[in-house]
């Protein structure tokens, strides 16, 4: 008898091992998620992929999938949480979206864009969180990150090195760089890291490229989240060129 | 049958008129509009004051004591009240001057500004004071729609105004509109 799960009424097979989001994107179902990313160890921490699990609500990225398991993802009452919940993204940091050079290529932006996000409902909290522009390629600007965690998780699994971390608590959290100043230029990131480039959103930016397309031309100017999100895997080649 | 036509009133805010601009992009559209509607105040007619009017345009936040006014007044006039681009919404490009406090603003461009002759912080008494952060519209008023974009496109105006004209809810669906 073969594993199979039912998500939105529809059937599908998962793997052992496999957590509900695995077996899903495997089945061209999309899961809303910004903090996931295929490959990378599961975080669970932007409960965008809260789906109904019997009455209960899981992270479908951290959730096995285990036989049977009957499971709502695509239905009113899911998407309106997930509209609050990236509101409370949008106004705890910076997303002033015409001002930002990630804009086109931001899976925040895009996520409201999917849910049909119109407006951030709670006022914005303008928080002053500290820049670092110290290295010379690489920019980070903690008062857009929304601490996905997926830079710490590219850096140590994919990349080999530890350049970051999440410290603090609650609203205080911030992401650190692990070097002897704390400043982006002393550790041993480089431009060709997946740290670098797995950001969903304008927080950690390579400098000098972010303008060489064009607004309107971006990603998704031409695709949904969904599309690109069922497309997502780190492949075998950067795991390997990493090893 | 002018008594019949739609009252719309606009404004710009803490905004760069780059919205309004957007709106006359309707170009030839605007006419066929025109047959349905009629502006109060607005930059377009330069009608200083709100008469009781169907549909408020807003554009950009609010940085001083005299946007807030100008959007009681809109709000206490129009039964329907849109804040219209990136700016009424969440404060926009203004709002990034809240990363600093408004004095370090303020003795940035009058004080230590590049050429500035006779470095003075403006004080009239003509002059809106400045807020101590821009804010979105939601911060004060009830909003009735958000028309996002930086700026919206004419088509997104034209669309919401054509929904409202027909007397239905406006609707801007998943996936049809931008932030930038």
């Amino acid at each position: 008898m073969q594993n199979t799960i039912i998500i939105d009424g529809q059937e599908i097979i998962f793997k052992d091992g496999q957590t509900i989001m695995d077996a899903a994107l495997a089945a061209k179902i999309y899961i809303p998620h910004l903090c996931h990313y295929p490959g990378l160890t599961p975080h669970g921490n932007c409960k965008l992929c809260t789906v109904n699990l019997g009455g209960k609500s899981v992270s479908a990225c951290t959730t096995p999938a285990m036989s049977g398991q009957q499971i709502s993802n695509n239905t009113a009452e899911l998407n309106e949480a997930r509209t609050t919940v990236t509101q409370m993204l949008f106004i705890e940091g910076d997303h002033i979206c015409p001002s930002c050079e990630k804009t086109g290529n931001c899976k925040l932006q895009a996520m409201a864009y999917h849910l049909g996000m119109l407006d951030e409902h709670f006022s914005p909290f303008y928080p002053r969180r500290e820049i670092d522009a110290s290295h010379p390629a690489i920019l980070l600007d903690r008062s857009r990150c929304i601490l996905c965690d997926l830079c710490v998780r590219a850096s140590r699994e994919i990349d080999g090195k530890n350049v970051f971390a999440i410290a603090g608590r609650g609203i205080a959290a911030h992401l650190i760089v692990n070097s002897s100043s704390g400043k982006l230029v002393d550790s041993d990131i480089d431009v060709s890291d997946l740290a670098t480039n797995i950001c969903p959103v304008g927080a950690i930016l390579i400098k000098e490229q972010s303008y060489t397309i064009p607004i309107g031309k971006r990603i998704y100017d031409q695709q949904t989240i969904v599309e690109v999100g069922l497309q997502e895997a780190i492949s075998e080649k950067t795991k390997h060129d990493h090893d | 049958m002018t008594t019949t036509k739609i009252r719309i009133a606009t404004t710009s805010l803490a905004g760069c008129f780059g919205c309004h601009m957007s709106f006359l992009d309707m170009d030839e559209r605007l006419v066929a509009l025109l047959e349905h509607v009629e502006f109060n105040r607005s930059p377009l007619t330069d009608i200083k004051h709100c008469d009781p009017c169907d549909i408020g345009l807003v554009e950009g936040g609010l940085c001083n004591a005299e946007n807030i006014k100008v959007l009681r007044e809109f709000r206490a006039n129009c039964k329907i009240l849109i804040a219209m681009g990136a700016c009424a919404i969440n404060g926009g490009v203004p709002a990034m001057r809240n990363h600093f406090d408004l004095r370090e603003c303020l003795e940035e461009v009058y004080i230590n500004g590049t050429g500035v002759e006779q470095p003075q912080i403006p004080n009239d008494t003509e002059l809106p004071l400045l807020l101590d952060k821009v804010r979105p519209l939601s911060d004060v008023v009830q909003v009735d729609y958000y028309l996002p974009g930086c700026p919206p496109s004419a088509n997104d105006f034209l669309r919401i105004l054509s929904q409202l004209l027909e007397g239905k809810q406006a609707v801007i669906p998943a996936n049809s509109f931008h932030f930038d």
